[in-house]
């Protein structure tokens, strides 16, 4: 069959041409010197270095996570107004101090974890309305519960510590609450649910769910 | 009296009690024009306590903390996340009364009956705020 051969021709070709670009990638140059390559090379480093890293921070910021209109109409309308928007002291917590790890690589990791959300954007929408987000929110809100209690609640922990909370100076009924909640393990998101976004449907047997299977699932007592 | 005069007497006489209502009268606002921007008066925080006594027998139990932050809409009640059955035994916090879980017909639900959904139509914070207005309410204790 010629549509076959040719098919066959051309995938041959195409190896070729790969066996041939390895081979000249690996081969020693003959008119560059050393220093030349070390020189580009390390330059070449840094720019990528810095670049990746700028390009990370810029995906970083409220203004881009709001570039979409399923985070701008849904979850930041709720949040602004929050205790985490507006406040007496005007210290703001905006989307990434709370949905992005600040250290290296765990941020890197939540960077590629996003190409799912991406993928949900361009490929298969599925929150680009508002009924599809309602009807999902106690899917993604469980989400990122897990997510919290699974990093302890790490993100809440980068302004908020136990050790630097002086619960003298809450009220009675926090500082009970806290003192418990910091002599029994348990972490930020096990109670404080809903603080920034509105909460789901369902939301509170979704959590006992979660709070009663996290010990016997992942080995973890508390 | 001449007929002639009496349109000046009723003017005059106008005046004269406008000016001295002007004067009496004052509104719980203070001594300013309708049109004149009111300064708003200062906020009173949310009294914290253990558990406030009712003031009579039919009362709803006041709420002793804030509920400003709570979510309470169509899909959520945040009250809910502590006082309802089982979850006030985690919490340990006051159950609702089993009196808000009989809908319309008197049958008994497992949740809460959906007119009894918005909490804050009954049970409300306490704050500091002196009454505007002078009144001789005594609580039903008092009064025995």
């Amino acid at each position: 069959m010629p549509d076959n051969g040719n098919a066959n021709g051309g995938r041959r070709g195409l190896v070729a041409i790969l066996c041939e670009a390895w081979r000249a990638f690996w081969s020693p140059t003959a008119r560059i010197s050393l220093g030349a390559l070390v020189i580009v090379g390390a330059a070449g480093g840094v720019m990528f270095w810095g670049a990746f890293n700028w390009a990370m921070e810029l995906t970083n910021t409220e203004t881009f996570c709001i570039s979409c209109h399923e985070m701008a109409q849904n979850v930041y309308r709720e949040y602004k107004g929050t205790i985490h928007d507006a406040n007496k002291s005007g210290v703001r917590a905006t989307c990434p101090d709370c949905h992005v790890p600040k250290e290296w690589t765990y941020k890197v990791v939540r960077k590629i974890e996003a190409t799912n959300e991406l993928y949900h954007h361009f490929v298969a929408p599925s929150i680009d309305t508002r009924e599809k987000f309602e009807a999902k929110r106690l899917q993604l809100a469980t989400n990122v519960w897990t997510a919290m209690k699974t990093t302890d609640s790490r993100e809440c922990r980068n302004c908020h510590d136990f050790d630097s909370m002086d619960v003298s100076m809450q009220r009675s009924r926090a500082r009970t609450r806290h003192l418990q909640a910091s002599d029994e393990g348990k972490t930020c998101i096990d109670c404080h649910k809903g603080v920034a976004h509105r909460l789901p449907a369902g939301a509170f047997n979704a959590e006992r769910e979660l709070n009663e299977t996290w010990g016997s699932g992942r080995g973890r007592t508390q | 009296m001449t007929r002639w005069m009496l349109p000046f007497v009723a003017a005059l006489l106008a005046a004269i009690a406008t000016v001295a209502l002007a004067q009496e009268l004052k509104s719980l606002r203070g001594d300013l024009g309708v049109a004149d921007a009111d300064r708003a008066p200062a906020v009173s925080g949310v009294r914290e306590a253990g558990r406030y006594d009712r003031a009579y027998r039919q009362q709803p139990p006041l709420v002793p903390h804030q509920v400003d932050k709570y979510e309470v809409d169509l899909k959520v009640n945040q009250c809910l996340r502590c006082h309802d059955w089982p979850n006030n035994v985690r919490e340990n916090a006051p159950k609702v009364s089993e009196t808000h879980y009989v809908d319309r017909q008197g049958k008994r639900l497992d949740q809460i009956s959906s007119t009894r959904w918005f909490c804050t139509q009954c049970h409300v914070p306490q704050s500091d705020a002196k009454p505007l207005v002078d009144n001789a309410f005594r609580s039903a204790l008092e009064r025995r």
